[in-house]
């Protein structure tokens, strides 16, 4: 099997046709739709959706794609069938109108019907080939068959002639979804998994603490790739949605557009430019730490900067946040005016994890905005176990990456736990990660800030103050010194008392210096007064020197004077003796 | 397509017997439906001879009456009358189960 890899890649790219469905998201899934001219098993216990997404199969292809198509219903009547899908935007009493829809129920009565020998269902394939042709149908729905099985008794018979529907069905190329109640170990209650091998869906709906959550699987698909996770899906009133965010996988591309944080002093501790555009930032920190002022001041300097922000509120009214955000000099209110900013402010108790994430993906589809913040994200834990919330969180951070959209998550720390510990479930996926935390000192609550980690840039390791002032953030250094990390009026007695320390040592150096240049002075005189000396004792031995050297010549002179005057020789003759 | 049966057979009219209409659904000349017309003629020559009335529909003529008239499996024999309707599928093949179906005899 070695070399099948790239045979497998070959075939999953020119794979067998497909009919998109025209249900948002399984189509991604399933990479391009359901199987062309075959049948699709659509199996899942009762109330899980497995009606209306036939039927959604059905009404789009006839509103979107141009393909007719036939229901078959064995439990409900037409009436019913409409007023059900109206619900979802759906009019199928229009399409019917229009034979593009063509609605057949069958109703089988067991009391009504007895068995004397052979028999066929040729009923049911003239029923069926006469709603095909009445509207040229390329799409059939029968939902559901195993209807079939408690009304007739002969079920080898049954067996064989379900078996030579699916046959016929193929035949006649209509894309075909069959749909069967989950039956206990096995998909479908009467088996029909066994006729149906090309694809299969299950749909389920689980409640969680009092929360439910339909989950969409495709058990398999024959002949071609297609995403084999559970996916949420969701029935609203655009139909349902599944949400194959998970598909996206890491192939996003990474920008490296910096954006500002809205804070400089935070920008410069960012590398000097802030956030990387298309990164997602975590804020946490405890309450009241100024997070959400920290997601203000971003979402400002993002309409400041004429882009779109949507910020999502599940703590706060729209009216309220702008309100406190004004308090710190922010106005919110006019960018909202302009359109740049939406607040979408909810309880996140209000739905189910599945339905806000998908609210979520509508509101950014609708709106494209540039930086999507959510105030605060701890609180999904409370709609959803702590895994859910993390795996939705995950798909979101995804889904905004892919598209390339700044994210930023508020995230509240219970005081008690670690602050790095508490978001371990997303912490691996933030590429930057800022921390406020109070600093408890000297009987004050201070806020301090630091960036616990920022992928891809040069960023402080510092603590800073954050301080929240009527005009917006500021982040101040803390004192760092022999005494500790100390904030607020501790560090500005602090700095005070350094200040005072300072001038007394000033003072001191110049006092020491005045006396230092006392003592140069002295001395130098005193060297001045010795050359003077020296002068002196030098002179004398000079005149010294001369009146020796006088005394010297007189000597000599004098000598020659006598001589001459005793008749001595001019030059004095050489000693012959006995002259004189 | 309709056979009227029993008259020409029946040895004239009782007027004490209700009469009996029954219409039988097939999907052209197939060997189940001609058996279960030939299965059903003998059952009612023998049980109501003079009083009964058979409608053949095949289904190929006219598919709309599947859908208008809830039929699903070939041959289906309608009892219309007497009240109330009564539904048998089957070749009528299997005599015992025909009669009871029919209500010629108490389950």
């Amino acid at each position: 099997m070695g070399k099948s890899e790239p045979a497998s890649r070959a075939r999953a790219r020119n794979s067998l046709p497909k009919t998109p469905t025209g249900i948002s998201g399984l189509d991604e899934i399933t990479l391009g739709g359901l199987p062309k001219g075959r049948p699709t098993l659509v199996c899942g216990s009762a109330g899980c959706g497995k009606t209306l997404f036939a039927m959604e199969f059905l009404l789009r292809g006839a509103q979107d794609f141009g393909e007719n198509g036939v229901f078959i219903a064995f439990e409900e009547t037409e009436k019913d069938l409409s007023e059900n899908v109206r619900s979802l935007g759906l009019d199928l009493n229009r399409l019917v109108a229009q034979e593009k829809i063509a609605v057949d129920y069958i109703h089988i009565e067991p009391q009504e019907i007895a068995e004397t020998g052979d028999y066929d269902l040729e009923g049911l394939f003239l029923r069926l080939g006469m709603a095909i042709d009445a509207v040229g149908a390329k799409r059939i729905v029968i939902d559901t068959i195993e209807t079939l099985f408690g009304g007739f008794t002969n079920q080898g018979l049954l067996r064989a002639e379900i078996r030579r529907l699916f046959r016929w069905l193929k035949d006649r190329g209509v894309t075909a979804i069959i749909t069967g109640e989950r039956g206990d170990g096995q998909l479908t209650r009467q088996g029909l998994e066994e006729y149906v091998s090309d694809c299969v869906i299950l749909l389920d709906h689980r409640v969680h603490d009092q929360v439910s959550t339909r989950r969409l699987r495709i058990v398999k698909y024959r002949g071609t790739t297609h995403g084999t996770n559970e996916y949420p899906f969701l029935i609203d009133e655009d139909g349902i949605s599944v949400l194959p965010v998970t598909e996206m996988g890491l192939d996003h591309a990474a920008s490296t557009e910096r954006i500002s944080s809205g804070v400089p002093r935070l920008d410069a501790m960012l590398g000097g430019q802030g956030y990387y555009r298309g990164s997602s930032i975590l804020v946490s920190g405890t309450a009241g730490s100024g997070k959400t002022s920290l997601a203000a001041h971003f979402a400002n300097a993002t309409c400041e900067r004429g882009e779109r922000c949507l910020y999502l509120a599940f703590e706060e009214s729209r009216a309220q946040l702008a309100r406190n955000m004004k308090s710190i000099g922010l106005d919110l209110e006019r960018w909202i005016k302009k359109g740049l900013l939406r607040f979408e402010a909810s309880r996140p108790q209000l739905y189910g994890l599945e339905m806000h994430l998908a609210h979520i993906h509508k509101l950014v589809k609708e709106l494209d905005p540039a930086v999507v913040i959510i105030d605060p994200v701890s609180n999904f834990t409370s709609s959803g176990t702590r895994n859910d919330s993390e795996a939705m969180l995950m798909r979101l951070i995804d889904f905004l990456k892919a598209r390339g959209t700044t994210a930023m998550l508020v995230n509240l720390t219970s005081g008690g736990e670690a602050t790095e510990k508490t978001e371990v479930g997303i912490s691996s996926i933030i590429d930057t990660w800022l921390l406020v935390r109070d600093i408890e000192l000297g009987g004050e609550r201070n806020r301090g800030m630091y960036i616990l980690k920022s992928r891809g840039m040069k960023h402080s390791n510092q603590i800073r103050e954050f301080v929240i002032t009527p005009e917006g953030i500021d982040l101040l250094d803390v004192y760092v010194g022999p005494e500790g990390v100390l904030t607020g009026s501790m560090r500005a007695a602090q700095e005070a008392k350094e200040a005072a320390l300072g001038i007394t040592r000033r003072q001191e150096s110049e006092r020491k210096e005045r006396e230092l240049q006392l003592r140069r002075t002295a001395l130098e005189a005193q060297i001045a007064a010795l050359r003077a000396e020296f002068d002196a004792v030098e002179q004398e031995a000079a005149i010294a020197r001369t009146q020796n050297e006088l005394r010297e010549r007189l000597v000599t002179e004098d000598r020659a004077a006598a001589a001459v005057r005793r008749g001595a020789d001019a030059v004095p003759l050489p000693r012959k003796g006995k002259g004189k | 397509m309709s056979t009227k049966g029993g008259k020409p057979s029946g040895g004239g009219p009782k007027e004490t017997k209700e009469k009996w209409e029954l219409r039988l659904y097939t999907a052209g000349q197939t060997p189940k439906s001609l058996a279960a017309f030939r299965n059903l003629q003998k059952v009612c020559e023998q049980h109501l001879p003079g009083q009964y009335e058979i409608e053949v529909i095949d289904l190929l003529a006219n598919p709309r009456l599947a859908k208008d008239h809830q039929i699903v499996a070939i041959p289906t024999l309608v009892r219309k009358l007497p009240n109330p309707i009564r539904k048998i599928i089957g070749d009528l093949s299997d005599v015992e189960r025909t009669l009871v179906g029919l209500e010629l005899r108490p389950r």
